[in-house]
């Protein structure tokens, strides 16, 4: 722990010192100067982006983009469907992962056993991506908001980690309840959840992410129901729109992302890709910690 | 009673074992159904999220059927005409299936072998590093790629490497490396190492995550004998440190190796155009382009089970290499 700066620091590791932090530098500006170069091109005049040359300032510094994205309706209709998305699939899939975790917990439960078979199951066979398709036609769910949210409530992997985290407290505290004729649930809601908050905060992260960031559900499942595409979805559409007939052109790629892409210069579509990140940006620095622990507890147990 | 408190408990043998004991006993006779009563409020807490799995996890399952079919969506199931193997013998005599195998196994490969080692070096590094606000933050921003989309990513990609005004070739062109610039995303041959160099630069920093938990362990007393010793940096590297991880780097490697064959899709997708198909075009991406969207269920369903079988072989395999060699088990 201690010895920061070693007794017989030779001149080899001082050079060795020197090294790794010009390393690291590198590091810093390979991961961060992409993301200042976006924000600056957003903030910078789309006629004179053009002209090219823009690195970390903007150069004719101007609001105007992000005026005009948030005029596009698709966009901000996107941005609401992906707030609701994050919000109810983060409260579903904490309660699901929560409550099976809490019941596997219990040693004395009886299905224990079977439950948690069942649960570790669906983290290695999935049925692939037509079936869940044709499934989702025969419920009716093709078009309503309930892609995004029904599939993912049951993670077997969160489960573990909440379930981990369980297994560290002490069993007394649920004998003494039980002795004061609190029922099970009531154990879990008053004595259990509290005590798990920094799990729960590390899972709710990860279930968030995961919604905000996700697209694919919403071009494959919505592609064709405008209504309830999202926000990641909305920018996907303006990105690959020109890129050269990206990839995304293969659906028919819906007429709003061809307007939008025909007066979308680079300084717009910037300004769209920061609407959509900066939410992440502002929030993980804050959950650090929780995340750090909570993927070392879910690395040791699986 | 008082020795209650289960700190270290393993999953194998649960909490409370000696209060739970003497429950058990003084209920030995209590039938099944008394005491699923009893746990009533378990079995609410549970049941609906196993049916839910159900739905969503095994129902889908039974849709492997219609790869022997020739699955008509309008049709119900018993009206469904069966046709054996012919999807999986079409499949087979595809020459865009060994074109999708080929694409799939190179850039798993390459991400996994790549995207495995630099973690690695850039932990160990990170460990040496002296400062610890620094540190602090070279961490801080190394996880900022991993939580953002891989739409953002795909779009960051493409303006670093574009040929007007991108980064990497104004850079090239700037050290005189290159005269003028190159069309990074218009060229097959490219494709591979972009998408394996995105991959790296998004999760590089996240998963450090684990090593440097793993680090953390390693007795401090054993740099500090290496250091009386007069080992220097690079010695105490490697002599200690990775020796240190070594058991951590094996169980992720074969984790990694069991998901050789689920790299996904979305890099390729968004990555990828019609000029780089050849390079680009992934069994899943296969799988969506002539099942999906040309309403070929049973022929895209196929591929899907291909890929599923030979995952669940190679981990399996895999599993099982590791239990010889380790006595342990990773699933």
């Amino acid at each position: 722990m201690a010895a920061p700066k070693a007794f017989n620091a030779t001149r080899g590791d001082k050079v060795f010192d020197v090294v790794n932090i010009v390393i690291m530098s590198l590091v810093l500006i390979v991961t961060l100067y992409p993301f200042l170069n976006v924000l600056a091109i957003s903030l910078n005049e789309s006629a004179d982006t053009v002209k090219g040359g823009i690195t970390i300032v903007p150069r004719v510094f101007t609001f105007e983009n992000y005026q005009q994205i948030f005029q596009y309706e698709g966009l901000v209709r996107g941005l609401w469907v992906s707030i609701l998305r994050t919000v109810v699939g983060t409260l579903f899939g904490l309660a699901s992962a929560s409550m099976l975790a809490y019941v596997l917990s219990r040693p004395d439960f009886q299905a224990r056993k079977f439950t948690s078979i069942f649960l570790v199951v669906t983290m290695y066979v999935s049925g692939g991506m037509i079936p869940i398709y044709i499934l989702f036609r025969d419920l009716d769910l093709l078009g309503t908001f309930w892609v995004y949210v029904l599939p993912g409530v049951v993670s077997a992997f969160n489960v573990i980690v909440i379930r981990s985290f369980m297994d560290g407290l002490p069993y007394a505290l649920q004998e003494s309840a039980k002795l004061d004729g609190a029922n099970d649930f009531t154990i879990f809601w008053r004595i259990i959840l509290p005590l798990c908050k920094p799990v729960l905060a590390t899972i709710a992260l990860f279930l968030a992410v995961g919604q905000w960031n996700s697209w694919f559900d919403s071009y494959l499942y919505n592609g064709r129901h405008p209504e309830w595409t999202t926000l990641q979805f909305e920018l996907m559409k303006v990105l690959q729109s020109t890129q050269q007939g990206g990839s995304g052109q293969m659906i028919n790629a819906n007429d709003m992302a061809q307007k939008m892409a025909q007066i979308s210069p680079e300084s717009i579509k910037m300004a769209i890709t920061i609407v959509v990140t900066v939410p992440i940006l502002i929030v993980y620095p804050f959950l650090q910690k929780y995340f750090v622990s909570g993927m070392t507890l879910g690395a040791v147990k699986s | 009673m008082e020795t209650l408190t289960p700190g270290g408990t393993s999953n194998k043998s649960p909490g409370a074992p000696a209060a739970e004991a003497d429950v058990g006993k003084r209920f030995k006779k209590q039938s099944f159904w008394r005491t699923a009563l009893q746990q009533k409020y378990l079995y609410f807490m549970s049941l609906p999220f196993i049916i839910w799995a159900f739905v969503f996890s095994y129902l889908p399952l039974w849709g492997w059927t219609m790869a022997f079919q020739d699955f008509k969506p309008a049709k119900p199931f018993l009206d469904q005409k069966w046709v054996g193997f012919k999807h999986f013998v079409e499949l087979f005599s595809d020459d865009r299936f060994y074109l999708a195998l080929r694409n799939t196994l190179a850039m798993s490969v390459m991400s996994l072998v790549v995207g495995f080692i630099v973690p690695i070096i850039f932990a160990v590094l990170l460990n040496e590093l002296r400062g610890m606000m620094f540190k602090r933050f070279v961490q801080t921003v190394s996880y900022l790629p991993h939580f953002v989309s891989w739409v953002v990513v795909a779009g960051i990609v493409t303006k670093m490497l574009s040929t007007q005004g991108g980064a990497i070739n104004d850079l090239l062109v700037g050290l005189h490396i290159i005269n003028e610039p190159i069309q990074f995303m218009a060229k097959g041959n490219w494709f591979w190492y972009i998408v394996t160099a995105s991959d790296v630069w998004k999760e590089m920093g996240w998963n450090t995550i684990i090593y440097l938990a793993a680090i953390t362990g390693i007795d401090q007393e054993q740099y500090e004998a290496a250091r009386v010793d007069g080992a220097n940096r690079y010695r105490q590297m490697w002599h200690i440190t990775l020796p240190g991880i070594r058991t951590t780097i094996s169980v992720l490697f074969i984790m990694a190796i069991g998901h050789l064959m689920q790299i996904g899709f979305e890099k390729q997708f968004l990555l990828g155009n019609n000029l780089v198909q050849e390079y680009s075009q992934v069994l899943e991406l296969y799988a969506l382009q002539y099942g999906l969207q040309m309403n070929r269920f049973s022929y895209g369903t196929a591929i899907s089970i291909f890929n599923s079988v030979v995952s669940v072989i190679l981990l399996f395999t895999v599993n099982g290499i590791f239990k010889r060699v380790s006595k342990e088990s990773i699933m």
